[in-house]
């Protein structure tokens, strides 16, 4: 059996020892992504904690208590089936519930027999790293609130299918005639169902509307209060005096319908808040304290300024600090989104957040915490991810004039029809309340969103906020990153100069390192039966050794050349000269490939070109970005160099390509064009995440960090650029739609509000016009074409 | 046609039950996780061999 790598391979030792093997077959059937196990071998001594299992854990009783965890690395029904049988592996489990969305599991153990650290390793030994789930109350909170949402709209929608049918009986009635006694047993009977819709699921509009007056603002919950109000009270005065219409069939309807609507925007806050949530657990909370010659696992908050950390290769780095002894490669791709790891070693600065590749190095903290880059970043990211969406914003302005209008309005047909009619003043006034009550509009544009994003979530792209796709309707600037967003975002051979016969040599001489260069270029040969030996590995230079019995050596010039006896050996193989070579790897670097040097038996022979290749789709998409107006540009952490290369092959404009930039400097230039035009930003470091958050449109790309989906508006989760371009086609769909849900909503309310002026509304009039309004504009939104055609 | 005003009520108590029911189910938290249960049912097919182990009493 091949594995990709240790941990993996022991993984499933432990899985297997288990007699839980059939996980593999599992995993077949389900067809999901293979994902390498994330194995970290920590002790979790810091669970066992006295004041940790206080705050964080529950108890059921004596020998039974309750802890949530979030688990890093499930991703599919495999997943849940392992995880769920963690009372096999481990005694002392009682039960293991996995919930996949959230990546929550809730585990139930003795904590008389057994310690919860022995609970998170045995987690950790399947692969997925358990990280304590903080604000047990507010995530309680959160699912009582969803909790109540559900009752509300269940209580709401049997108000509505009851009152409809008893709205059918007295409809036919009007038509054909009805006995009297039936009649006003249907009135009575739909007038308390309509006063239960309205004071228990419908309370969320009169209280909306009572605390928007009490705090002196307005939002579309007063004058749908309004109406709903006014409907229930002439019914209810209607149902007493046996004439006139009841509106309750109209209004229970519009109930369920707003609440509807309203379930399916708060699903979306929902996913937000949890992916957010899921991030700041999976910053490590732990550290390794080198004490004397003792190593002491703490909490991160108990960390010093000024302790001495132990950090193994494959973790990440908890603190800010500087190297102080050992060095490794470090993989800041996550923060700084520069995509070759560099070589660290004593004195030079290491970023928490940041990952150490290859060997373990220990390093005095300088700042943790919130004060550490990453967690500046993080707050930047929370301050300006509550910010208000403009769609939302118009709504409640105009529901201001709406009611001023509206009240206007009433006062003057009541005014009006008192000398034209007196008797039927009032009764004119109350209807043209009730049947301007503006569902529809209150309706329009929250519902057109909610199935654009649904669509799109289908398409992998997923939508957080409304006010992004109104956005993107329009035209402005977009600045992509290039790490990942433009290219792929991995290492990998892209050219190949001199003899390929050496490159199985060089592959199984670099599958014994992890620097990512190496990775690349053990992935060219991966089924090879020759084996290394007498590696060497010099850091910031190359590797060494041994492969059917030649000496192979990979890395910079200097090194693998520095055997080389200048006279014997530069020629080799087909007589490409060295100087050539030599040239050749001069022009990759102006064009910011990293040349890799190949020696065999001292002989220089090849040259290898590593990058990160440009996805496939990227010219296409942009150039259509281009055309439908947009103006496109780079920003990267990267070299100025390597983005005006790529620039130049996707035929973007240079002059606003900026490379070298510190995640602050990319938010500087977002903020600075925001002030001139709309700016979409895409990307997918934690470098770009305060960018994307101060961004009119944040998008996020696929594999990007949990930091920047947060932080994103939108996250885009498949690969390459043409989902861009799919959900900026989307994004004017969507907002035609909305346009004409408005549009139609607003005539609707026009006609029966200068029909009841009038004083021609006709109770079937308006029972019909009312919740087919409503209807309509639902029609409309599921209709739409957004989002619906593939590309 | 007199048999509507028992018929209605009753109608009534039956969605009174119905709502009570999905209350109920809300309330104990068989809403909360969506997507899970699907895959549980999926894979879950073989004898649990931990037949000690207490079953849950679901109140999360």
């Amino acid at each position: 059996m091949q594995f990709c790598c240790s941990g993996c391979k022991t993984v499933y030792q432990v899985i297997h020892d288990a007699g839980l093997a059939n996980f593999y077959k599992i995993k077949e059937q389900t067809d999901a992504d293979k994902q390498a196990a994330l194995k970290t071998g920590r002790a979790y001594d810091a669970l066992d904690d006295d004041e940790f299992l206080a705050s964080y854990t529950r108890t059921i009783n004596e020998d039974l208590s309750e802890v949530e965890l979030y688990l890093q690395g499930v991703h599919c029904a495999a997943c849940v089936w392992l995880v769920e049988k963690l009372p096999l592996l481990q005694t002392g489990c009682l039960e293991s519930r996995l919930d996949l969305a959230r990546q929550l599991v809730t585990i139930r153990w003795n904590p008389q027999t057994h310690k919860l650290s022995e609970m998170a390793r045995a987690l950790d030994s399947l692969g997925y790293s358990p990280h304590p789930a903080r604000d047990h109350d507010r995530r309680r909170a959160r699912v009582l609130e969803d909790r109540k949402h559900m009752i509300r709209l269940a209580a709401a929608g049997a108000a509505a299918g009851n009152t409809m049918l008893l709205a059918f009986a007295l409809y036919g009635g009007m038509i054909d005639g009805i006995e009297a006694g039936y009649g006003h047993f249907f009135r009575w009977v739909s007038m308390l169902i309509a006063w239960f819709a309205l004071l228990w699921p419908g309370r969320v509009f009169l209280q909306g509307a009572y605390s928007a007056l009490r705090a002196k603002t307005t939002h579309l919950d007063v004058p749908i209060a309004i109406g709903l109000l006014a409907a229930a009270l002439t019914g209810t005065v209607n149902t007493f005096t046996g004439i006139g219409d009841i509106y309750f069939e109209s209004l229970s309807i519009l109930i369920f319908l707003l609440l509807a609507g309203r379930f399916v925007q708060h699903r979306q806050q929902r996913w937000a808040m949890d992916s957010l949530e899921l991030l700041y657990s999976f910053t490590p909370e732990y550290a390794r304290v080198v004490k004397g010659n003792d190593i002491v696992e703490s909490a991160l908050e108990a960390v010093q300024l000024g302790d001495v950390l132990q950090v193994l290769a494959g973790e990440v780095f908890p603190a800010d600090g500087v190297v102080c002894e050992g060095e490794s490669y470090v993989d800041s791709s996550l923060l700084t989104g520069e995509s070759d790891a560099q070589s660290k070693s004593k004195g030079d600065v290491i970023y928490a957040g940041t990952t150490n590749m290859s060997a373990t190095l220990r390093m005095k903290v300088e700042a943790s915490g919130r004060e550490s880059r990453v967690g500046k970043l993080m707050s930047l990211v929370e301050t300006f991810g509550s910010r208000k969406a403009p769609v939302v914003q118009w709504a409640d302005r105009i529901s201001g004039y709406f009611v001023l209008v509206l009240l206007f309005l009433a006062a003057l047909t009541c005014l009006v029809w008192y000398f034209l009619d007196p008797s039927q003043a009032i009764d004119n006034a109350t209807s043209l309340l009730i049947v301007s009550c503006p569902c529809a509009l209150g309706l329009a544009t929250p519902l057109a969103l909610a199935v654009a994003t649904g669509r799109a979530a289908r398409k992998q792209i997923l939508v957080k906020g409304g006010d992004a796709l109104q956005h993107l309707s329009g035209t402005g600037k977009v600045f992509l990153d290039k790490t990942g967003t433009i290219t792929e975002g991995k290492v990998s051979v892209v050219e190949v100069v001199g003899p390929k016969d050496m490159l199985p040599l060089a592959s199984a001489l670099e599958s014994h390192s992890s620097h990512p260069l190496a990775k690349a270029i053990s992935a060219l040969n991966p089924h090879l039966g020759s084996e290394a030996t007498e590696v060497e590995q010099h850091v910031g230079e190359g590797i060494a050794g041994v492969v059917d019995n030649q000496r192979v050596r990979v890395g910079t010039f200097d090194f693998v050349s520095k055997l080389v006896n200048s006279d014997a050996a530069i020629e080799y193989g087909d007589n490409s000269k060295v100087s050539e070579l030599q040239a050749q790897a001069a022009d990759w670097a102006q064009s910011g490939l990293s040349p890799v040097w190949i020696s065999v038996n001292d002989q220089v022979c090849t040259c290898l070109a590593m990058g990160d290749p440009i996805r496939k789709d990227a010219k296409r998409s942009i150039e259509t970005l281009q055309q439908l107006g947009w103006s496109v540009a780079i920003l990267s952490g990267d070299h100025t160099k390597v983005v005006d290369h790529v620039g130049s092959q996707l035929g973007i404009t240079n002059e606003d390509n900026r490379g070298g930039l510190s995640p602050e400097e990319k938010l500087s230039i977002v903020e600075e064009w925001q002030a001139k035009s709309p700016v979409v930003m895409v990307g997918d470091g934690l470098n770009d995440a305060a960018a994307l958050s101060v961004a009119s449109v944040g998008i996020a790309v696929h594999g990007g960090a949990e930091a920047s989906l947060a932080a994103a508006d939108i996250y885009l989760n498949k690969p390459g650029l043409k989902a861009l371009l799919e959900l900026v086609l989307g994004s004017r769909n969507t907002m035609l739609t909305v346009k004409l849900c408005l549009g139609l909503s607003l005539l609707y309310n026009i006609i029966t509000a200068s029909l009841a002026i009038m004083g021609i509304i006709n109770p079937l009039i308006a029972a019909i016009l009312m919740p087919l309004s409503s209807l309509s504009v639902l029609v409309l939104a599921f209709s739409s074409k957004a989002f619906r055609r593939a590309l | 046609m007199s048999v509507i005003y028992i018929l209605l009520p009753l109608a009534l108590v039956l969605v009174i039950l119905a709502l009570w029911a999905f209350i109920h189910a809300v309330k104990t938290g068989q809403f909360d996780d969506l997507s899970t249960p699907a895959y549980r049912l999926l894979i879950d097919d073989e004898v649990r061999e931990a037949k000690d182990k207490q079953e849950g009493d679901n109140q999360n």
